[in-house]
Parts: C-alpha cells; sequence; structure tokens
C-alpha cells in the first residue's frame, strides 16, 4: 500500500456555535495531487489550517508525515511548505532575498535561483515585493513555499482572484511542482482547476464530504444520467413515447441512465420514420455538473 | 544553519527593510534627531538645576533627546512593525516555518536595540559638537551603557507586549501615540522639571518606565556619578519583566478577524 503522507478520521471543528468541520475522513497518499473542492465558507480553509497546525481540532484524528500537527513540532514545520490565502511578505526585500531569507530556515534549502525559475520570476528577482504585481506575489508565495524543498505542500485557494490567463500560468507552475514529486494538499472552488491539477478531489459543503474520488468518476459522474437533446423536424408532431414538452425553443429534452439503448432506440425510430433530427446531441454530465449539483448550486457561483 | 546563524540573518534582513521603509526611518530615526536639534536650539538658552547641579537647558534636552531616541527605536519601532506585520500576514507565514519564534522575536529586539544605540551616539556625538558638551568617561560610561542596555530591553519589551493589545495596523500609530506622549511629556523629556511641577506628575512620573530612563540618562551622561540612581536601573528592569510577561500571553501571530 502506498504511503499515506496526509490521515484525517472522524475531524470536528466549531467555532463559538457555527460547525465549520463535522467529522470528515480523508487521507492522501505519497506523490498524489489531491483537491479540496467546495464553495466559500464551505470549511476547506478551516480543515486545511489544522493540518497545517495553525487551529486546534475539537474532536477526530489527524496525521500529517506521522506527526500530530497540534503539537506544531519544528520536525515536521521542515517538511512542509505552506501557501496560505492571504499571507505575505516583507514589501522591503526584493524577491531574491526573500527566498534566501525563508530557505535559511530549513535544513536543507533548494537554490534560490531555481525556486525563482521556477516560478517564473527570474527577470524580477531584484525587484522589491511591493512592486510586484497581484499575481506575481502570489507566484512568490508559492516560491517561499518551496524555499525549503517541502515534501508535502498546502495550497489553500492558490488562484482565487486571478484572471484567466494568469490562472492558466500559475497551473502550468502547479503541474511543474508535482512533476517534482511533491505530494499536495490542494483546496479550490473552481471545479476547472480541480479538475486539470488532481488526481483525486474530495468535494466538502457545509463541513462534510458529500463526494469523493477521481474527477472522471466524482459523484458517480461515471455512471451518471446522460443528457439527449433533439429537434423533430417539421411535420413530425410527437416523439415516441417521450411525453415530454418541448423546451421553449421547440427541442426536447430527456436523460436517461442508458445512453446508448435511448440513443439506439431514438434514431432507430426516426429513421423508420423516414427522417433525422436536427441538432441531435448526447451530453456527459460535466464536473461542474456534478459539482453544483452537490453543492447545491447557488452557493458555488463565487 | 545554526539558529544563532539564523539570528544573525534576520537581524540583517529587519535592518535592510526598515531602511527601504521611509515611514520607519523617518518616524523612527529622523525624528528623534530633528526634535534634538529643535529643542536645543530653540529652548536650549535656560538653565536646569539636577539636584545641586547647574546644567545647561542644551544639555539636558542632549540627555533628554537620547532618551526620546531609545524608547522611539524600541517601543515605538517594535510596537508598530510587529503590528503591521501582523496585518500583512507576516507573522502568520513565519509561524509556518520551522523558524523558531524567539529567533524572529530577538531579532527584531536586537535590531531595535542596534537602532538606539546609534541614535544615542548621534545624540551624544552632537552634543560634542554643538554645545560641548563631554563624553561620558569612566564611571559615568559604565552607568551610561547599564542604561542604554537596560532601557532597550525594558521598552523592546514594552513595544512587544502594547503590539498584542493594538487589534490592527490603522489602530497602531494612535494607540501607540495615546500611551506614549503622555508619559513623555509628563517623564520630563520635552519640559525639564522645576520645583512648581505638580506632585501627582512626580507620582506618575516614578510608577513607569520614561522617567526613570530619562533620569538615568541624564545623570549618566552628566557624568553626575553621584546623583545617579541604581534604583532607575531596577524600576526599567522590572517593566522589562512585566513586559515579556504581558507579552507572553498576548501576543498574536495572526491578524484579528
Amino acid at each position: 500500500m502506498a504511503e499515506r503522507v496526509i490521515e484525517i478520521v472522524g475531524l470536528r471543528k466549531s467555532y463559538d456555535d457555527v460547525e465549520a468541520v463535522r467529522g470528515i475522513d480523508l487521507h492522501v497518499e505519497r506523490g498524489e495531487v489531491f483537491a479540496l473542492l467546495g464553495p466559500n465558507g464551505a470549511g476547506k480553509t478551516t480543515a486545511t489550517e489544522i493540518l497545517e497546525g495553525f487551529r486546534p481540532r475539537d474532536e477526530g484524528e489527524v496525521s500529517v508525515l506521522g506527526h500530530d500537527p497540534a503539537h506544531r513540532e519544528r520536525e515536521l514545520k521542515r517538511r512542509i511548505g505552506i501557501v496560505l490565502q492571504s499571507t505575505g511578505v516583507d514589501p522591503f526585500l526584493t524577491v531574491r532575498e526573500t527566498i534566501d531569507q525563508y530557505g535559511a530556515f530549513y535544513p536543507n534549502p533548494r537554490p534560490t535561483d531555481e525556486v525563482i525559475q521556477l516560478v517564473g520570476l527570474t527577470e524580477k528577482r531584484d525587484s522589491r515585493v511591493k512592486k510586484l504585481s497581484g499575481g506575481q506575489q502570489r507566484r512568490l508565495d508559492v516560491a517561499v513555499a518551496l524555499a525549503g524543498d517541502p515534501e508535502l505542500l498546502f495550497l489553500d485557494e492558490p488562484t482565487t482572484g486571478f484572471d484567466p490567463s494568469a490562472r492558466r500560468n500559475a497551473w502550468h507552475l502547479l503541474r511543474n511542482l508535482t512533476s517534482l514529486g511533491k505530494t499536495i494538499w490542494l483546496t479550490t472552488h473552481f471545479m476547472d482547476e480541480a479538475q486539470y491539477l488532481a488526481q483525486r478531489v474530495a468535494v466538502i459543503k457545509g463541513g462534510e464530504i458529500v463526494a469523493e474520488g477521481p474527477p472522471d468518476s466524482l459523484g458517480g459522474r461515471a455512471a451518471m444520467k446522460t443528457r439527449i437533446r433533439f429537434r423533430l423536424p417539421t411535420g413530425v408532431a410527437d416523439a415516441p413515447g417521450l411525453g415530454e414538452t418541448p423546451l421553449p425553443d421547440g427541442s426536447f429534452e430527456l436523460s436517461t441512465d442508458d445512453a446508448t439503448r435511448t440513443t439506439h432506440k431514438l434514431t432507430g425510430w426516426a429513421l423508420q420514420r423516414g427522417f433525422s433530427f436536427d441538432g441531435f446531441e448526447v451530453a456527459r454530465p460535466s464536473l461542474e455538473d456534478v459539482y453544483l449539483e452537490l453543492t447545491g448550486g447557488e452557493e458555488g457561483a463565487a | 544553519m545554526s539558529d544563532l546563524g539564523v539570528l544573525a540573518r534576520q537581524v540583517v534582513y529587519t535592518n535592510r527593510a526598515f531602511w527601504r521603509n521611509p515611514a520607519s526611518a523617518f518616524f523612527t530615526f529622523v525624528f528623534p534627531l530633528l526634535f534634538l536639534v529643535i529643542f536645543t536650539t530653540l529652548l536650549g538658552n535656560g538653565e536646569v538645576t539636577i539636584g545641586t547641579e547647574v546644567i545647561k537647558t542644551s544639555t539636558y534636552y542632549v540627555a533628554a533627546q537620547g532618551a526620546f531616541g531609545l524608547i522611539s527605536a524600541c517601543f515605538t519601532n517594535i510596537a508598530l512593525l510587529i503590528v503591521f506585520a501582523r496585518d500583512g500576514g507576516v507573522l502568520k507565514r513565519i509561524r509556518g516555518t520551522p523558524l523558531p519564534p524567539w529567533v524572529f522575536l530577538t531579532a527584531r529586539v536586537i535590531h531595535a536595540t542596534l537602532i538606539a544605540i546609534i541614535l544615542v551616539a548621534i545624540t551624544v556625538a552632537f552634543g560634542a559638537v554643538f554645545y560641548d558638551a563631554s563624553v561620558p568617561t569612566g564611571a559615568a560610561l559604565g552607568q551610561f551603557v547599564t542604561t542604554l542596555l537596560v532601557g532597550a530591553a525594558c521598552f523592546s519589551a514594552l513595544g512587544l507586549a502594547v503590539s498584542g493589545l493594538i487589534p490592527n495596523a490603522d489602530a497602531g500609530p494612535p494607540i501607540v501615540n495615546a500611551i506614549i506622549l503622555p508619559l513623555l511629556f509628563l517623564s520630563g523629556v520635552f519640559i525639564p522639571f522645576d520645583n512648581s511641577t505638580p506632585s501627582w506628575v512626580e507620582v506618575v512620573g516614578n510608577i513607569f518606565p520614561v522617567r526613570h530612563l530619562v533620569d538615568a540618562m541624564r545623570d549618566s551622561y552628566l557624568g553626575l556619578t553621584e546623583s545617579f540612581a541604581w534604583s532607575d536601573i531596577g524600576v526599567m528592569a522590572i517593566w522589562a519583566v512585566v513586559g515579556v510577561a504581558v507579552a507572553s500571553r498576548t501576543f498574536r501571530w495572526e491578524p484579528g478577524r
């Protein structure tokens, strides 16, 4: 069995009378990129900050690289890298000085120039932090987390607030990190981000895990109903046994558990009658559909 | 790298950031020197009686502004920079690394003490050049250096303690100034005391550490080894312990919610 780098059993955490995390069980294996996906306020950051040692937990067992993060052991902190949602570094130091500074806290730092190159800040290496753009500062955040050459990297919403091209760039950077063999714990509320980066995804809603698995089969996505959509040619009044009323634009939509059989039935019927459907479409649910269904939709738009 | 090696590097980085930050370089460093020039030039023409000694007000101000420089470098500077670093998420980020907290905080204190030493040295040099005030030697020098170091420890500890009581960066400057400005006035930093000083002012001065710093620095600077009171050093040492005790309870690494 692969080594479990993170193991969470029955984790609970409340703030005052709000239960932010309500008994979650998760694990992450070495070398894996794991994404915790969920809307704002679902408990992602709380769970992550418990793993990082920033928050105590109320109940449950948590193990990170064999340590209990609540003990805040130096030995553990030497082996992890943390990119928090909102943190800063000294605005008056340069990129290079900042990474040098943080690298010196670790027993085996990665060479500064290498780290700078990895996050694509080589041209900005001698710029002061306050002169960097928002996206560049976020890349510096990642660089600082990499300075100690950690085995395990925590990334809490690394691309929130990015424009689409900056997000693409960040994704390439994170893909590069996975090729270094790092284990990555990622939180995000973008499903495309989870799909692009993660090998395994868990969806959290209201402090509970509502689905877990590879992005392709998440939430029974592989087995979910397929949507078939078509338009009847003029002069054909009804479709066989559909009992469906047409959509406003005149097309029909139905969902099916067995796309192959239903398609065969429909097309067979049409061919028998001697016509073809207009705009015939068979669509698998996207990860976004699954996500919206799992998280109740309304909160997930942020 | 050993913890002490990292500590030395942290002092270097703290120092670089300090001088590149116009706010800290100006308000912590230039301000006390500006006050030194203004007070000695405008108000330095009279005489002040200390015990049985009569000294020129200008010389008095050189010592008093040295004390102000130390307070500015240690108390104000540490409290504000810690609060800004906390609000900016720097402290939380540091907390997630293996750097021991004591290394981070000690680096700040060492740096503040070095700034205080530079400020006091400039002040003493200024006094020597413009007002013929002699640089302390012998026993007075020992007292002067002791005052400087114990004072730096005391006001650094109090700066750390106060940082934990300040809710956010916006509240930093008003709270720090509300604490320190009245004490500076009530401790004779800007206005020398005479016989007409109300007794409650004396009481306030005796309780808080500012007056003790001013007195100890002045007496050792002027070579008044007779009137130099080790009790002033003792009171500052007690405040240093109080500061550390409060700081250890109130210090926060994360911004307020």
